[in-house]
């Protein structure tokens, strides 16, 4: 039977297993909104902007360990979703967004709602499409969810021009790809593997540092089978942060500028650093303050450009990271190293936080903590709350963390919680914001509302951009340039407009209670914690040269 | 450092712009860049010379890998390789200086491929350095337009670069 290629599109996701797209529509996406009309299979939900449409496509792809799916028009639309993929992409997150676009035979002449999405996305997709050939829809798409989920993973686009979509054709779904330029490295060099088990076995000063690519390849069994067996401590990345349980004895808690002082004092005693899925990244190499010299790195990551890319590496190994250390675990010896452990235990201390109000935001992720064991999954925005979060709160389980590492989005949590509660209905799902995010993208609650979902949002409120105001007091001798709000909402009732229970705590004798009534609320809910401006996230890092490199990568 | 790479990618159209578009937003810099299809018109082969460190010409081959329309992408090396460029030359011709520029271009091997009252075209095939050469040459007598190719490079021998399915 011969179909529409916009029918052809959706059967295509069907023939991917897709179960829900997040999307907005408008005139160059009206035949495949109509194809969805007709589905049964694939639920659409409609977001408030396309932005919040691509970030809950990552975080419920993240939260999946699936494909996650988009869909906006052309033009306005399209660029709206940028911001969105621009994020999966930093974050090496599988979504693939498909956008309308102006009739072929009008491409080029300024049309109305005619944007070059292709040429504007080529620097921050993994790959796309601008579909010419109405036949060729079944392999572009199967295509790019191969490219998308396999490898390092990554956004792909499609821009299928409306003139194209209403073309009919004959249907049939490739069993393969074929991609001459795409096969990614996915077993480890054997040699490689045979020099990375040497230089760990004779090590005196290990460390693993665990990043994203751990979670992606769903290699936390393989890294806790290593650490134990190796009896290695484990810092991480922000994005790493859940690959490996925040309560184990061998667990340093996350490194970085951001970091625990002593997770990177680890990193620069360290004889051996084993990477795993990582990319040494300016803010997590900054709070080491560079490497020592003599330390030498196992790198493991299934990109080749990111091993060499911002530090020498003395053991590159291209791989999947599941598929390597399942090979070196085969030749791993068993060891303790009480010593060196002994020492980074003594520089282990409490983590505090200077100039608090009534409230500090230790006091919050504590008692969130003490009421969930990490038995939730956290998604948050971008600023101070975010950084709190990742230092303090202990998660336990991959996939539990969600927040915009690479790009730094604020905006990005409360769609992103949307998906990661369709993603997983049965666990608790708490978005961690802050004032000035929260407000990037508040009309999401709409979407929350609209679909019955039930996520519990933390507002963390110093009136102001946090973050922010402390590079104003580093950088600009404190003069604070536009990041204090002159007016706020009332947040208690704008949730209440929505018809989302909420509540406002100005001290931490209300915490624990607030805090519960959250957690029992079988809808949505939020909770406002009040905070002075003046909470630093700096008091972490006691050195001054620590300070220093936090100062100059915040930006 | 200089080195040419010989990259071979899909015969789309926007391939050219994604491998431009990764040079330059990852501040990588292109001397020169001549494209063209293979004996195999699915795929393109382009030969790009690069400036760099070690470090900043191993990060192009990679980055160019990831492109998912590049298919392969090898060194060519200087010694065992040949290279041409085809250049052409507008130059001024005073009826006194003819004879003289068209002696410069017998020596050169090169071809005189258009001939007016005032001035002439030069075809110049050959590697950078005689290309150079010859130009400078020229350059006294007042060089009006000047148009290169790029260079194109090949391994000498039987070691070939192809796809690996081939
Ligand atoms: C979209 C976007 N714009 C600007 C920034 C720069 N920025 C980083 S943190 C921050 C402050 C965020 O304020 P808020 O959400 O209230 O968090 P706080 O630091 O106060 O906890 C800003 C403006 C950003 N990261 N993202
Ligand atoms: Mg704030």
């Amino acid at each position: 039977m011969r179909i529409t290629a916009a029918e052809a599109l959706v059967r295509s996701l069907e023939e991917e297993k897709v179960e829900v797209v997040f999307g907005y529509p408008g005139g160059a996406v009206l035949e495949i909104y109509d194809a969805l009309f007709f589905n049964k299979k694939i639920k659409h939900v409609l977001t408030r902007s396309e932005q919040a449409a691509a970030h809950a496509a990552s975080g419920y792809a993240r939260v999946s360990g699936k494909v996650g799916v988009c869909i906006a028009t052309s033009g306005p639309g399209a660029t709206n979703l940028v911001t969105g993929i621009a994020t999966a992409y930093m974050d090496s997150i599988p979504i693939v967004a498909i956008t309308g676009q102006v009739p072929l035979s009008q491409i080029g002449g300024d049309m109305f709602q005619e944007v070059d999405i292709t040429g504007a996305t080529a620097p921050f997709t993994k790959h796309n499409y601008l579909v010419k050939n109405a036949g060729d829809i079944p392999r572009i798409v199967k295509e790019a969810f191969h490219i998308a989920s396999t490898g390092r993973p990554g956004p792909v686009l499609i821009d299928l021009p409306r003139d194209v979509a209403r073309e009919k054709i004959d249907f049939t779904y490739p069993e393969e790809v074929s991609l001459k330029g795409y096969k990614p490295t996915l077993q480890g060099h054997p040699l490689q593997i045979v020099k990375a088990v040497e230089a760990i076995n004779s090590a005196k000063r290990p460390v693993i540092l665990a990043g994203g690519g751990v979670i992606s390849s769903g290699a936390h069994d393989e890294l806790m089978r290593l650490a134990e067996t190796a009896d290695i401590p484990v810092t991480v990345s922000l994005m790493g942060i859940g690959s490996f349980p925040s309560e184990h004895p061998l667990f340093l808690g996350m490194a970085g500028t951001h970091g625990m002082p002593w997770a990177n004092e680890a990193l620069k005693k360290a004889d051996l650093i084993i990477a795993l899925g990582c990319r040494f990244n300016d803010r997590l190499t900054g709070g080491a303050g560079g490497f020592n010299k003599n330390t030498k790195i196992i790198h493991v990551d299934v990109d080749p450009a990111e091993i060499g890319k911002n530090v020498k590496v003395d053991i590159p190994i291209v791989g999947d990271i599941k598929n390597v250390l399942c090979e070196l675990l085969k030749r791993i010896e068993k060891r303790s190293r009480k010593d060196w452990k002994d020492y980074l235990e003594g520089l282990k201390g409490e983590d505090v936080v200077e100039g608090c109000g009534d409230i500090s935001p230790l006091d919050i992720i504590g008692e969130l903590y003490k009421q969930t064991r990490g038995e939730l999954i956290v998604t948050t925005d971008v600023g101070a709350h975010q950084m709190w979060t990742a230092r303090c709160y202990k998660f336990k389980h991959p996939r539990s963390f969600i927040t915009s590492g690479g790009l730094g989005t604020m905006g990005y949590g409360l769609p992103a919680a949307i998906g990661a509660k369709i993603a997983n209905p049965n666990k608790q799902v708490i978005h961690i914001t802050g004032d000035g995010s929260f407000q990037m993208n508040f009309a999401e609650l709409a979407t929350l509302r609209e679909n019955d979902l039930s996520v519990k949002i933390i507002l963390f409120n110093n009136r102001g951009l946090g973050l922010v105001k402390e590079l104003q007091d580093i950088h600009c001798g404190g003069r604070y340039s536009q990041v204090h709000f002159g007016f706020l909402p009332d947040f208690v009732k704008l949730s209440e407009s929505y018809g989302i229970k909420a509540l406002r705590v100005e001290s931490k004798k209300e915490l624990e209670e607030a805090i519960s009534t959250m957690l029992e609320e079988e809808g949505s809910f939020l909770l406002e914690c009040i905070l002075t401006m003046d909470v630093r996230v700096k008091s972490m890092l006691g050195k001054e040269e620590a300070y220093e490199s936090h100062a100059g990568s915040l930006g | 450092m200089k080195a040419t790479l010989a990259v071979l990618v899909e015969n789309h159209p926007g391939v050219l712009s994604r491998v431009a578009g990764l040079f330059a937003r990852r501040g990588f810099n292109i001397e020169s860049l001549a494209v063209g299809p293979t004996d195999n018109p699915e795929i393109s082969r382009m030969t790009i010379v690069v400036d760099g460190d070690e470090r900043v010409i191993e990060q192009i081959k990679k980055q160019l890998n990831k492109l998912v329309d590049v298919i392969k992408v090898s060194f060519i090396e200087p010694e065992n390789s040949v290279s041409r460029e085809l250049v052409m030359i507008k130059v001024n011709t005073e009826p006194e200086k003819r004879s003289e520029i068209i002696g410069i271009a017998e020596i050169f091997r090169a071809n005189i491929i258009d001939v007016s009252r005032d001035s002439m075209i030069i075809e110049l095939t050959g590697d950078k350095d005689k290309v150079n050469a010859m130009e400078e040459i020229l350059r006294p007598f007042g060089i009006k337009e000047l148009v290169r190719t790029g260079i194109i490079a090949m391994n000498r021998g039987s070691k070939c670069i192809e796809s690996p399915e081939q």
